[in-house]
């Protein structure tokens, strides 16, 4: 098999980074704030560059939409081992809209134009946990998806995932081409090498826009409010078991 | 983004280069600030990014452990990339040991170091030397230590005494060496030792491996920090190597260890800065956190005041330390004199800056559970090695005073 994957790369706050609203409840602050790319997307791009070590794939596509910024997120998968980037550029308010299904349909409008046989993203992002992008993607292509994916072999045409599903693992066949999306356990993405970080400067990055893909991002959807989730209240010391299952009763807990 | 003009913008003292910045109209793209990422290129920041994120994942969970079983977790490195098969430059470098050593500034310091021993024999040996030595080296399978200091010849190292007498083909080496990181666990040492005259015209450096009959070690140092490295006296008995194992020329030795220590004092500096860039962030986190008199630490105007410094020296460093590498890579006219300005103000500004963050954490700041005492602990011989501060300030002072 020699597929082209294309892989989808979030910029998204960092997961170490303790996320803070705005005053004006209309967001997270984002300015000064340290970003990476999306852990899952990580996995999904490492799990691509081994497909493509394994002779599996020739061509990996890595693709970002967002601020200028995502160049860097870019980057950083180009320094991992994938082949070129596209980066659809949207900022301000109408980044602040966008939607899965937005992406979903770069996605697909992409996957037709670079004539893509595997589609491989992160199974949600750590910012909006949406996890909507591989399912509808799948959707507008007509294609097969395998979501959670915690092992992925290829298999005559076709591959064989193992997902995690609640209480388990399902292995399925799924015929190309096809959507995946990442798990954590998929595999432990590598360090970039400083030679390929070198080297990935030298790869292209193709800029676009959403019209190029004939998508309309234009908002469809207001934040009306964004707060912190409630800050943990003290509890109460109960003598004996007996009277914690009164309370917990009390409190409509058992 | 603009690399040429990071190159090339090297500001020193002398007043021929401190208009630079007016040659240069997109400076801002330079300008250097409390974010370590800030007047990097794109493919530096990258590479900053990469090694914070292994600094962060590899070696701060081990930072302790390692500091208290006094061994490092040397697995730990044998896959990785290593400097001197890569082509970085030597600011790249520096922003790598930088991001390293807030995981760890003792194994980065030894890296560094045994970068140092890789670069010498790369720049001065000859094509056999660097064929077998270089891509071992480059890939940590073998590890190497610099070996000048005598037990006594330290800041007068051209005087040291170990001998190298030619026999044959071969050179029979004897002496010793002390304080030499690695020493004992490392399989090259580079041993400057005289061949020539007295002074350090007659001294050269010459690769011993281990194993070498002759060649035997002292105990294991007990230190205030860089415990994940041991630290062994080096004795040469009738070391018998062949004359081919002279790195460079015959009488260059001393050169070839300052020029290679020049680098070693930017990239111990950049250790420096690593510690007092973690120790900052922490100390920011635990004044927002910790809370006396009804308030929180960061509220006191003691505290802001404090944080206020402490960031100001650090930027000061960097910009000091950046610009002593950017010299060094551009051969720059004052580059040894700038390296030692780094080196001399980083390492004590940053040393200042750690123990004020351990001041800041109170009692918490002296236990071992808390990673601030052993970011002083192990940036404190910064002071002393790589060339003293004092000998900085004699090498600065020679160039000040210098008749033109």
């Amino acid at each position: 098999m020699s597929l082209r994957i294309l892989v989808g790369v979030k910029r998204v706050i960092d997961y170490a980074v303790k996320i803070r609203v705005k005053p004006d409840k209309s967001g997270v602050i984002t300015e000064g704030v340290k970003h990476s790319m999306n852990p899952f997307d990580e996995i999904a791009i490492e799990e691509a560059v081994r497909m493509k070590e394994k002779k599996i794939a020739k061509e990996i596509v890595a693709f970002s939409c967002g601020p200028a910024q995502c160049q860097e997120t870019l980057r950083t998968a180009l320094a991992m081992g994938a082949d070129r980037g596209i980066h659809v550029e949207v900022a301000g308010p109408q980044f602040d809209t966008l939607q899965p299904l937005h992406i979903s349909k770069m996605l697909a409008q992409l996957a037709k134009d670079e004539q893509i046989d595997l589609i491989i993203v992160g199974k949600q992002a750590i910012d909006d946990d949406c996890n909507q992008t591989a399912q509808m993607t799948a959707a507008l292509l007509d294609w097969p998806q395998a979501t959670s994916a915690s092992k992925i072999e290829a298999k005559d045409g076709s591959l064989q995932v193992v997902r995690e599903i609640d209480g388990g693992l399902e292995t399925i066949k799924v015929k190309l081409p096809t959507v995946v999306s990442a798990d954590l356990r998929l595999n432990e993405p590598r360090y970039a090498t400083l030679p390929n970080i070198m080297k990935a400067k030298k790869k292209p990055i193709k800029k676009l826009t959403p019209k190029d893909l004939g998508v309309d991002v234009s908002p469809r959807i207001e934040v009306v409010t964004v707060e912190e989730p409630p800050v943990r209240l003290a509890g109460a010391k109960v003598e004996n078991v007996d009277m914690m299952v009164e309370k917990l009763k009390a409190l409509g807990h058992a | 983004m603009l690399p040429c003009f990071v190159r090339r913008a090297v500001f020193s003292f002398n007043p021929r280069y401190s208009h630079a910045k007016n040659v240069f109209p997109n400076i801002r793209h330079l300008v250097t600030s409390v974010d370590p990422s800030s007047g990097l290129t794109e493919e530096q920041q990258q590479i900053y990014k990469t090694a914070l994120d292994f600094a962060h994942l590899e070696m701060r969970p081990h930072m302790a452990e390692w500091d208290e079983k006094h061994h490092w977790d040397l697995v730990l490195f044998t896959a990785r990339e290593d400097y001197g098969g890569t082509g970085l430059s030597r600011l790249d470098a520096s922003i790598t040991f930088e991001a390293l050593s807030q995981g760890c500034v003792s194994t980065t310091a030894y890296i560094s170091i045994h970068n140092m021993c890789a670069w010498m024999i790369d720049k001065f040996g000859r094509e056999d030397l660097r064929k077998t030595w270089i891509p071992q080296l480059a890939s940590m399978e073998k590890l190497a230590s610099y070996c000048l200091t005598e037990p006594g010849a330290g800041s007068d190292a051209g005087s040291l005494n170990t001998t190298a007498k030619k026999s044959g083909n071969d050179l029979i080496l004897n002496g010793s060496k002390a304080f030499i990181s690695g020493g004992g666990d490392t399989d090259v040492y580079l041993i400057m030792c005289r061949t020539g005259e007295p002074g350090p015209k007659g001294i050269s450096c010459v690769l011993v491996e281990k194993g070498t009959p002759g060649l035997s070690f002292g105990k294991k140092e007990k230190k205030i920090g860089w415990n994940s490295q041991p630290t062994r006296a080096v004795i040469l008995e009738d070391c018998r190597v062949p004359i081919s194992n002279i790195i460079g020329k015959e009488g260059q030795g001393f050169s070839i260890a300052m020029k290679g220590l020049n680098g070693g004092r930017v990239n111990i500096a950049s250790c420096s800065l690593g510690a007092a860039q973690a120790s900052l962030e922490i100390s920011a986190d635990h004044l927002k956190v910790r809370k006396q008199f009804g308030k929180p630490l960061a509220d006191f105007q003691h505290s802001q005041f404090q944080m206020a410094r402490m960031a100001t020296k650090l930027v000061a460093s960097r910009m000091m330390i950046r610009n002593a590498a950017t010299a060094l890579e551009e051969s720059h006219p004052n580059d040894v004199t700038l390296c030692s300005m780094a080196k001399l103000y980083a390492t004590e500004a940053c040393f200042e800056i750690v123990n004020t963050a351990l001041q800041l954490h109170g009692g918490y700041g002296y236990l071992k559970d808390y990673a601030v005492q052993q970011y002083l602990r192990d940036i404190r011989v910064h002071l002393i090695l790589e060339g003293t501060n004092e000998v900085m300030q004699m090498v600065i002072a020679k160039d000040i005073l210098k008749s033109k």
